[in-house]
């Protein structure tokens, strides 16, 4: 079995938050430092990762096993694929970015901060690797807590009521998904003799339709509500607005991003019957939300909300592209994931940067900042252009990729989405030149200064890795094809059988 | 042939309860000698007995010997076993918590670690009573020490008020549970469980039987305090000094259900489907109504009492099951309950002193960054409480439920799922207090309670370490639960 990787990758940044613990609160600087290279060990390892992943090949690398708690048949499972390792790669980069965009916006309890920053990654790393379904429920429930912690003690002036939003919404998922564990758990006992929570168990269960689509409840609720899909996104705009800047890129970069994982890897091949079911109801409300959330945005006139909206939008397409079910879309998808990933923690980061400097978040406060501060215009711009989907730049490769493999399963619905991009274009572009263009009216505008080297430091990595997924997306998907194509496979063949 | 064992003493089953009660005798002897000025040495004392007792029944647990004692009328099986173990830890570490307590008061240590102890011995016979006169005996033994106990504080009205009304509503259930064993007499001819349960294998739920099992329920209701006959728990934990009331939270609580699941599942498990419904309807009203009316509370520790009603809910899940598992997960979780309330009701104490009890969820504000230890392992409990992963407390619901489930009762466990979430609410709450909200008091703990502060230490340790690695004590509750019959 040799070194265990990825026990290493997860449990690295909790030790970390357990030594920054232990460190004096004094002087700040030294915890802030200290957190940086905590952050970066996973980075480290994760690259190690990348580099003994092989591609080409569908199921499960790494793995490591070990009993857990035998009588239940729960096992300590890792293993990452083609789906999980550019999640995996995305919450080690963006956790050190954000830290370093911390730096100067977490002045009070700065230890805390950082420790459940960490913790939180240890939750989102393990909910990412995790074979089995009750670890990957113990992960899934330890993103919660630091979460709460970091929207609820660093977050603005309505903070406890957004934090405990946010807790309540995705408790009452999870909860329910846990039921549909146990239930599945029970299953494998009734068809086995034992009881059993490893994934491939549950893959090989025999449910009937209606059992299927109960469980499929159970667990697209509370994958659902972390998208947020569609009605269930109540929570997203407050839960944003009040966290602080290194909260809502996290939020958006990666916690986000578990929802439409969990989709793929657990709702769609544990229940193909129900997935064929429940399909075009799903892919309603992405297109809803895709709309909706593209028309909210176009009239925030808060910078962060019209960023927070915009991912509504943007986490529809990633839910057509899942539903869509073809190759092609569903590939879509999982770059998209990373592209929503960095192009929204990125606008998050620059409203952050600029919030430190004017604290105002409306967009009627600024204009004309391209004379005043115009390198951080330039990165705004790329970032933008990234989220408006501009050919050349990540985002375009997903939402074509979705697009094209969307349409030959759900024409109408695929169209109505279409109609998204453009509004993605016309709001982003909107707010781009309201606050960069035009004439300095605002006094306070002038004065400002430019990016700082550590903010440098925190835009150049997003801006290149844009880029890169942008021109060359090809050894991301060679990578991530295989284990999408099995994944699919379980999905087609009884979708088709339901169908006839 | 007749089973001989059935007729000798085979003093060992006693052992655990019998130290117990000797060094009670001792704290109380020792203390009239010294006219009350002793105090930690009493508690030493306590401590070392409890442990003591607590070895042997471990002790007693490896070896496995013959169960059967004083004619059958007790038995020394794991089950028991099990439960002194758990009993002496809870009041081992009671006793621990209230070293600095007793002296900040002040209360008289003498009578305090010998109510404690005797209490503690008369759980140990009800965890171990296999007849149902013994099993009224030694409820008594435990019920009366903790009255006097509730009412120590005796200047304050609240503690006074508490004692009466505990004396009064638990006079009452005495009574109920009489008359029921009264009727299983009427219907068997014995009140030796094992007799029951032959008696109603052979002849079925006759009238008296149904009788009995109905008036006997009602007394076991009153002692966990399930609903409708909980109206005495708020009230109660409330006015006790809090020392107390963990003491009550934790063992009564387990001592009681340690009785009613086994003259349930041992004498009356052939006619399970008889009270299973009932049951279930009685865990599902005491989950939500504790639940719910604990979201309204702003003491903190009459939000614990609304939450102990509502976790006896929880535990009840194991007995609808009336599995081998559903048994064990009783087992489990009133284990892991047991740590995680000494330890959030030590950190009650912790932030409380003498006039300022510091109950007010208002007073808790900015708790955690003042007192990291003391934040910290209340977060800890709170979220063990709600069922959080990877605390006990999610490990222990975890069992309950899949028990649940796996009897069949899926409607049951997503309402006690459901009932989780709500209490999520409240328990989220004390750390919105404690880490978020502005207070306009600054509340800072009392310095230098060591013995108080180790209680926590303990408590956390357990809560995480059970969480995190349940699969040991797990094993252990199937096994010991494997061993009623």
């Amino acid at each position: 079995m040799g070194l265990p990787l990825l026990t290493l990758i997860v449990f690295s940044p909790l030790v970390g938050a357990v030594l920054l613990a232990l460190l004096p609160r004094e002087p700040a600087s030294g915890v802030r430092r200290a957190a940086l290279v905590f952050a970066l060990v996973p980075v480290v390892l994760s690259g190690w990762m990348l580099a003994r992943f092989k591609a080409g090949v569908a199921d499960f690398q790494l793995v490591e096993r070990a009993a857990w708690i035998p009588q239940w048949g729960i096992e300590y499972r890792l293993g990452v694929d083609g789906v999980s390792l550019f999640l995996v790669l995305l919450t080690t980069v963006l956790t050190p970015i954000v830290v370093l965009a911390s730096w100067g916006d977490i002045q009070r309890r700065v230890k805390e901060f950082f420790a459940f920053l960490l913790v939180l990654e240890t939750g989102m790393l393990g909910t990412l690797v995790a074979t089995d379904l009750f670890l990957f429920y113990v992960f899934w429930e330890l993103m919660l807590v630091p979460m709460y912690f970091l929207i609820g003690v660093w977050g603005g002036p309505r903070r406890i009521y957004a934090a405990l939003k946010f807790v309540l919404f995705t408790m009452v998922g999870s909860l329910l998904m846990l039921v549909a564990i146990l239930y599945c758990a029970w299953h494998v006992k009734t068809e086995t003799g034992t009881f059993g929570f490893a994934y491939d168990r549950f893959l090989g269960l025999h449910l009937s339709a209606r059992e299927q689509l109960l469980l499929f409840a159970g667990f697209a609720l509370a994958f659902a509500i972390k998208v947020p899909l569609f009605p269930f996104h109540t929570w997203l705009p407050d839960a944003h607005v009040e966290a602080p800047t290194g909260g809502s890129v996290i939020l958006a970069g990666v916690l986000l991003k578990m929802g439409t994982y969990g989709f793929l890897r657990f709702a769609l091949p544990l229940f193909p019957l129900a997935v064929a079911e429940a399909a075009p109801v799903i892919v309603a409300l992405a297109v809803a939300g895709i709309v909706y959330g593209a028309l909210v945005a176009t009239v925030q006139p808060d910078l962060k909300k019209l960023v927070a909206y915009s991912s509504v939008s943007h986490l529809g397409f990633v839910m057509l592209g899942l539903f869509a079910l073809t190759p092609t879309a569903v590939a879509g998808s999982v770059y998209q994931m990373l592209n929503h990933g960095l192009s929204t923690g990125g606008l998050f980061l620059l409203v952050g940067m600029i919030y430190e400097r004017r604290h105002t978040r409306r967009i009627a406060d600024f204009g004309g900042l391209w004379t005043s501060i115009p390198v951080f215009a330039a990165f705004f711009l790329v970032i933008m252009l990234a989220s408006v989907g501009l050919p050349g730049l990540n985002g375009f490769v997903g939402e074509f990729l979705i697009l094209l493999g969307a349409f030959g399963r759900w024409p109408w619905a695929t169209a109505c989405a279409t109609s998204g991009v453009i509004l993605g274009a016309l709001y982003l572009l909107w707010m781009y030149e309201r606050v960069i263009f035009g004439p300095l009216v605002h006094e306070e505008n002038a004065r400002l200064h430019d990016l700082t080297g550590r903010e440098l430091a925190v835009l150049v990595p997003i801006v290149a890795l844009c880029l890169l997924m942008g021109l060359y997306p090809a050894p991301f998907l060679t990578r991530m094809q295989p284990s999408i194509d099995r994944i699919l496979a379980r999905v087609e063949a009884p979708a088709v059988v339901a169908r006839r | 042939m007749i089973d001989t064992s059935a007729f000798t003493t085979n003093w060992p089953v006693a052992l655990p309860g019998l130290v117990v009660a000797a060094v009670a005798m001792l704290v109380m002897s020792v203390d009239a000698v010294m006219r009350g000025r002793e105090r930690d040495g009493l508690a030493v004392v306590s401590i070392l007995g409890l442990g003591g007792a607590g070895a042997v029944a471990a002790w007693l647990w490896v070896a496995a010997g013959d169960p059967a004692g004083f004619h059958d009328t007790l038995r020394g099986d794991r089950y028991a076993l099990f439960f002194a173990a758990l009993l002496c830890v809870g009041s081992l570490l009671t006793v621990l918590m209230s070293i600095d307590y007793l002296r900040e008061q002040p209360l008289p240590a003498g009578e305090y670690h010998a109510l404690v102890l005797l209490s503690t011995s008369g759980m140990i016979f009800l965890a171990a009573a296999n007849d149902l006169i013994v099993l009224f005996l030694a409820l008594e033994i435990m019920s009366v020490a903790v009255y006097v106990l509730s009412g120590l504080l005796r200047r304050e009205v609240r503690s006074t008020e508490a004692a009466l009304k505990y004396f009064l509503l638990g006079a009452f259930a005495s009574g109920f549970l009489l008359y029921g064993i009264a009727f299983f007499y009427g219907a068997a001819a014995s009140t030796r469980l094992d007799l029951i349960a032959a008696s109603v294998a052979r002849d079925g739920l006759r009238p008296f039987v149904l009788l009995g099992m109905a008036l006997v329920l009602v007394g076991f209701c009153f002692k966990v305090a399930l609903i409708p006959f909980h109206v005495w728990t708020p009230d109660v934990y409330e006015g006790a000094p809090t020392a107390v009331t963990a003491f009550m939270a934790v063992g009564v609580k387990a001592a009681a259900f340690a009785a009613f699941a086994r003259v349930f599942m041992a004498a009356l498990g052939t006619v399970a489907p008889s009270w299973t419904g009932l049951l279930w309807v009685l865990a599902a009203l005491t989950m939500t109504v504790g639940n719910v009316t604990a979201v309204r509370q702003r003491s903190v520790k009459r939000m614990l009492a609304y939450s102990s009603i509502a976790h006896a809910g929880y535990a009840v899940l194991g007995l609808v099951a009336a599995t081998k598992d559903g048994g064990a997960a009783l087992l489990f979780y009133l284990a892991v309950y047991a740590f995680m309330t000494l330890g959030a009701f030590a950190v009650l104490i912790a932030l409380g002193r003498r006039g300022e009890p510091g109950e007010d969820l208002a007073d808790w504000a900015g708790v955690g960054f003042r007192h990291p230890v003391l934040g910290l392992s209340m977060a800890v409990f709170m979220l063990s409480l709600a069922g959080v992963p990877p605390t006990a407390g999610f490990a222990g619901k975890f069992y309950l439920f899949s028990a649940a489930i796996d009897a069949g009762y899926v409607g049951l466990a997503v309402i006690g799922v459901l009932n989780s979430l709500i209490s999520v609410y409240y328990y989220l709450g004390v750390l919105v207090a404690m880490y978020m909200a502005d207070g306009t008091r600054v509340v800072t703990a009392p310095s230098s309670r060591p013995y108080l502060l180790a209680t926590i230490l303990v408590t956390v340790v357990a809560t995480l370490a059970i969480g995190i690695l349940p699969a040991g004590p797990m094993q252990l509750a199937r096994l010991s639960f494997l061993s009623l019959r």
